[in-house]
Order: structure tokens, then C-alpha cells, then sequence
């Protein structure tokens, strides 16, 4: 035990820890990933949604994976509002230009990123939305502004398949 | 510890215990030298048992009608309610015994805290303890979940996201909890699944509790080592067993009680709606028994900071035995740790009324003084007050002051007479 020397049974020893303990791993892996989305619920990622009805100031709400999407056509005002914002007064720094190619559409989780909760629409000291949970609130273009949330209601990938039909996801 | 010459009276016996010491086992627990002066702050130990089995019996009974799928979890616990015999019963008294179990654990820990029981050498009893209070935790959020109302799904929502706040793998650990990209049914299926598993390894833990708990002995009022057994101690049995029992029959007329004359007093009306992931309640509220650590998250404006606030008041308490210098156990010895401690008590108390409280204005301000006065009670008054207090003298043994043979008489009946 005195020599440093490395002997062939500490090289034994070595090797069948590792090989021993890449197989628990094999094993264990697939008990921790069963766990994660299955195919069924991935397979449920795109939804087309028609939006013809919808006139300017209001509001759809659709479900899209599982989570409420916020579908709202901005009047003129809300754009205006949402556009003059500096970058310097906002918590999480996003141009509405970014946020709503279309000015005239904003599409956006119906999710607050504090503790995921679903915020009222027109609410809040900022003419857009306010959770209830936890007190955020959200601008016009769904802009983090005051309260616990750290970021922007989330901006999903969406395309208008047709003047009157948006796709999310 | 002593009774290992134990034999059994009989040949049966005798032949069965030589195999396997069962009967030695159920000798040292009805002989175990119990101190004499155990008042009844220290018959919650048996009154938790009794909550942990009656969670484990009308759960399982319950698990036999109840059918964990998002379409039809809320009607089945209708039809429990309504069709089962006796559905109603059981329900209530599985959804109300939740909160009389944490009702007792909290009178248990607080009684630690009065009369240090956590200290040198019962650090790993303690510790053991705040585990299964933990996983008592985990069990009573994810039982709430089970019911599909919007509270369940809410409370889901908040408390699964509060992972969220983990900087890089937060969102991916979120979504492997819920086993997609919000609270749905595979969310549904592996709560009801780790809900009947938590009570099985609360049980083995609590196993644990007392076996380390048997090993020193329990602590006593007066806080000082005593021999065992001397004329300080009686056995377990029947001392301590009427005492525990007498105890128990107070402590479930309040359960029946709840149970029989205001069921839903401690839930919320909003379960009774079922779960729409389109429409948030108005006001997110947890259980009673979760209400000054979800004070505490909301008292932090940052997301991240808050998760850490409230997740370290519960785990300060794992490091107490090493924060609390003072080499006395027993408030009735500690002029300025017994004040402090009734801070601590009013501190928790109000933390748990304005977690009920919507977090603005006052409330908000009331709840950031309490989390910070809470911290400060552990990490500051507790460490230095082992150093600065004066203490008073402390007994010799349970027997001597009572019989007049204490070097510090006066003292000790000035003691007494104050516990009362």
C-alpha cells in the first residue's frame, strides 16, 4: 500500500468501475427520459386557427400545446403606444417592430414568465395585460413592465398560411 | 438499549425469538426509560403517527375509485362524493387529515425549538425530520393536484414553474415534470404515481426518527442528559402510552370536528370548478400549512432570488443544530432565546396571514420585514446569542429539585413555576 506503483489489479478494479457504471447510466437514462414529452404530445405541435372575426381592439384566445395563445388585433393607438416605449424603460428590451412583423397582429403566449399563470387582457398600468397571480404587468405589445415576471410574454413561431388563417408552432 | 438479556417467558417464544428477536424488539419499545417530567407538547410524536396511517388507510382506499386521467379525475372524485359508500367520509377525512398532520408536525417542530431537542446529540433525529417534513410537503402539493380542480391545475402551474427560475436547465426540467409543454395528463398520471409512493418512504424515514430517537433517549422540559432508567425516567409502557393515547382522543376530537362540521373550511370553493388551462383564478392561494413560505417567495421582486429565499427557509433549518451556539437546550433555562423564540412564533404566524393576502401596499411591506426578520433570527440572534446570554442555572437531575436535594433550588422552583 506504501508504493505508489500502479498494479494490475488497481487497473481491474478501475475498468470495471467505469464499464459498471456507464451501464447504470444506460439503464437509468431511459427511466429519467420516459418522463419527457412522448410522440402522442409532440405530434400535437402546429394548429391552425382562423382569425377573419376578429376586428381591431380585441382579443381570441386558442390553445396551443396545452397553453393559452393570445391573438390580439392591435387598434392604431396600441401600436403607437407600444411603439414609442424607449428600450431604456423596458426590463427585457424588445422593439415591437420585432415582436409584430404585422403591426396590426400581435401572437404571443397567453403565459406569464413569472410562474406561468394566464394574465387579463386589458388590464394593468400599461393598456395591455396583468396577471393576476403575482401582480406583472404587461404592455401593448406584451412587454414585461412592472412586477415579478422576468421576461416578455413569449413570441411563438407563427405564419398567416392565408389573409384570414394564422398557423402557431 | 439495556435489554438485550431479555428471554421470552414462553418455549414458543423462546424458539421464535432466537430466529428472529421480534419479541426483544417489542420488549425494549414497552420497557424504554422515558424522562418522567415529558409534558403534553411531547405526545405529538404519537399523534403524527396516528395522521401518517390514517393518510395511508383512507388512501388507499380512496385510490381504488379515483381515476388519475385529466377527462375524468374530477368526476371520479365526484362520484367518490356522491356514489361510494361512505365516499364523502373518506375523502374528508384524507383531504382534512392533511391539514391536521400539519397542524401536529408544526406544534412537533416548534416544540424542538422551545426546548432545543434538536441539539448535540439528537442532530441526526432532527435532520431525518425535516426530511420527511419536506417530502410531507411534497405529498400534500401533489394530493392537491390530484382533484383536477383549477386550483390543482394552478398550483401545479405555479409551483412545477417555480423550476423554471434555474438559470440554462430550468425550462427543460419544467417540461420534463410535466411530461409535456404544460400541465396535462401525463402531469396528472406521475403525481397520482409519486403521491402513493411519498407516504411508504415517509414511513421507512419515520422508522429512522425513532430508532435515532431510541439511541439517546428522548430530551425532556427541563433539557439535561439523565440517566437511564434512574428515578428520572418511567417505562414507555403504560406511562407514556395512556399519556399519548389521552392526548390523542383531544387531538382528534378537533379532527372530527373539521371533518364532520367544516370539511371544506380549509380548501378553496375554486377546486370545486374544473380544470381550465384557458382561465386562471383570481387569486392563487396554497394550503394554509404552505402560506408563510409562499409569503416569503413573493416578499423577493426577483424571480430566481425568490425561489432561493423560500426554498433556504426551509433548508436553514436542516444546518439549526450548528447556527444555535448555546450549549443549553431548554428555553425554560434562556431568558433572551425564550423572547426571541415567541418573536419567531408571531414572525411565522404573520408571514402565513399575509401569504393569504394579496402581495401589494402594506402586505407586501409587512411580508419583506417578516422574511428578513426570520433570516436574521437564524443566521444572526441565534448565533449570537450562544454567546452573549446569560443563562440560568440549570438542575442536576429531574428528581433533585423536586426533592430538595438541588444545589440550585431556588433557581429550579423559580423554573417550574414559570413553565405552568
Amino acid at each position: 500500500m506504501s508504493e505508489k506503483k500502479t498494479k494490475r489489479r488497481d487497473f481491474l478494479f478501475t475498468a470495471t468501475t467505469a464499464v459498471g457504471a456507464v451501464g447504470a447510466a444506460a439503464v437509468v437514462w431511459p427511466m429519467i427520459d420516459q418522463m419527457n414529452p412522448d410522440a402522442s404530445v409532440k405530434a400535437l405541435a402546429s394548429t391552425e386557427v382562423d382569425v377573419s372575426s376578429l376586428t381591431p381592439g380585441n382579443t381570441l384566445t386558442v390553445l396551443w400545446r396545452g397553453k393559452p395563445v393570445f391573438i390580439r388585433r392591435r387598434t392604431q393607438e396600441e401600436i403607437d403606444e407600444a411603439r414609442k416605449v424607449k428600450m431604456e424603460d423596458l426590463i427585457h428590451p424588445e422593439r415591437d417592430e420585432d415582436r409584430a412583423k404585422n403591426p396590426e397582429w400581435l401572437v404571443m403566449l397567453g403565459v406569464c414568465t413569472h410562474l406561468g399563470c394566464v394574465p387579463l387582457n386589458d388590464k394593468g398600468d400599461y393598456n395591455g395585460w396583468f396577471c393576476p397571480c403575482h401582480g406583472s404587468h404587461y404592455d401593448t405589445s406584451g412587454r414585461i413592465r412592472k412586477g415579478p415576471a422576468p421576461w416578455n410574454m413569449e413570441v411563438p413561431k407563427y405564419e398567416f398560411v392565408d389573409a384570414n388563417t394564422i398557423k402557431i408552432g | 438499549m439495556s435489554d438485550h438479556d431479555y428471554r421470552p417467558k414462553s418455549r414458543v417464544g423462546q424458539w421464535f425469538n432466537d430466529r428472529l428477536p421480534l419479541l426483544t424488539l417489542a420488549n425494549h419499545l414497552t420497557d424504554y426509560p422515558t424522562p418522567k417530567n415529558l409534558n403534553y407538547w411531547w405526545t405529538f410524536g404519537g399523534i403524527l403517527t396516528f395522521c401518517l396511517i390514517t393518510q395511508i388507510v383512507t388512501g388507499l382506499t380512496l385510490a381504488m375509485h379515483y381515476i388519475a386521467h385529466a377527462d375524468m379525475a374530477f368526476e371520479s372524485v365526484e362520484h367518490i362524493m356522491r356514489d361510494v359508500n361512505y365516499g364523502w367520509l373518506i375523502r374528508y377525512i384524507h383531504a382534512n387529515g392533511a391539514s391536521m398532520f400539519f397542524l401536529a408536525v408544526y406544534i412537533h417542530i416548534f416544540r424542538s425549538l422551545f426546548y432545543g431537542s434538536y441539539k448535540a446529540p439528537r442532530e441526526i433525529i432532527w435532520i431525518i425530520g425535516i426530511i420527511i417534513y419536506l417530502l410531507m410537503m411534497a405529498a400534500a402539493f401533489m394530493g392537491y393536484v390530484l382533484p383536477w380542480g383549477q386550483m390543482s391545475f394552478w398550483g401545479a402551474t405555479v409551483i412545477t414553474n417555480l423550476f423554471s427560475a434555474i438559470p440554462l436547465v430550468g425550462e427543460g426540467i419544467v417540461t420534463w415534470l410535466w411530461g409535456g409543454y404544460s400541465v396535462d395528463n401525463p402531469t396528472l398520471t406521475r403525481f397520482f404515481t409519486l403521491h402513493y409512493l411519498i407516504p411508504f418512504l415517509i414511513l421507512g424515514l419515520v422508522v429512522l426518527h425513532i430508532w435515532a430517537l431510541h439511541v439517546p433517549g428522548n430530551n425532556n422540559p427541563v433539557g439535561i442528559d439523565i440517566k437511564k432508567p434512574s428515578k428520572d425516567t418511567v417505562p414507555f409502557h403504560p406511562y407514556i402510552v395512556i399519556k399519548d393515547g389521552f392526548a390523542l382522543l383531544m387531538f382528534m376530537i378537533v379532527f372530527a370536528f373539521f371533518v364532520f362540521y367544516a370539511p371544506n373550511i380549509l380548501g378553496h370553493a375554486d377546486n370545486y370548478i374544473e380544470a381550465n388551462p384557458m382561465v386562471t383564478p383570481a387569486h392563487i392561494v396554497p394550503e394554509w400549512y404552505l402560506l408563510p413560505f409562499y409569503a416569503i417567495l413573493r416578499s423577493v421582486p426577483d424571480k430566481l432570488l425568490g425561489v432561493v429565499a423560500m426554498l433556504s427557509a426551509i433548508l436553514i433549518l436542516a444546518v439549526l443544530p450548528w447556527l444555535d451556539t448555546s450549549k443549553i437546550r431548554s428555553a425554560v433555562f434562556r431568558p433572551l432565546y425564550k423572547q426571541f423564540y415567541w418573536i419567531l412564533v408571531a414572525d411565522v404566524l404573520i408571514l402565513g396571514y399575509v401569504g393569504a393576502m394579496p402581495a401589494e401596499g402594506l402586505y407586501l411591506l409587512i411580508a419583506r420585514v417578516a422574511t428578513a426578520y426570520y433570516f436574521l433570527h437564524f443566521l444572526v440572534i441565534l448565533p449570537v446569542l450562544g454567546f452573549k446570554e446569560k443563562t440560568l442555572p440549570v438542575p442536576l437531575s429531574i428528581t433533585e429539585p423536586v426533592l430538595g436535594g438541588s444545589p440550585n433550588l431556588a433557581a429550579a422552583r423559580n423554573k417550574e413555576s414559570k413553565i405552568e
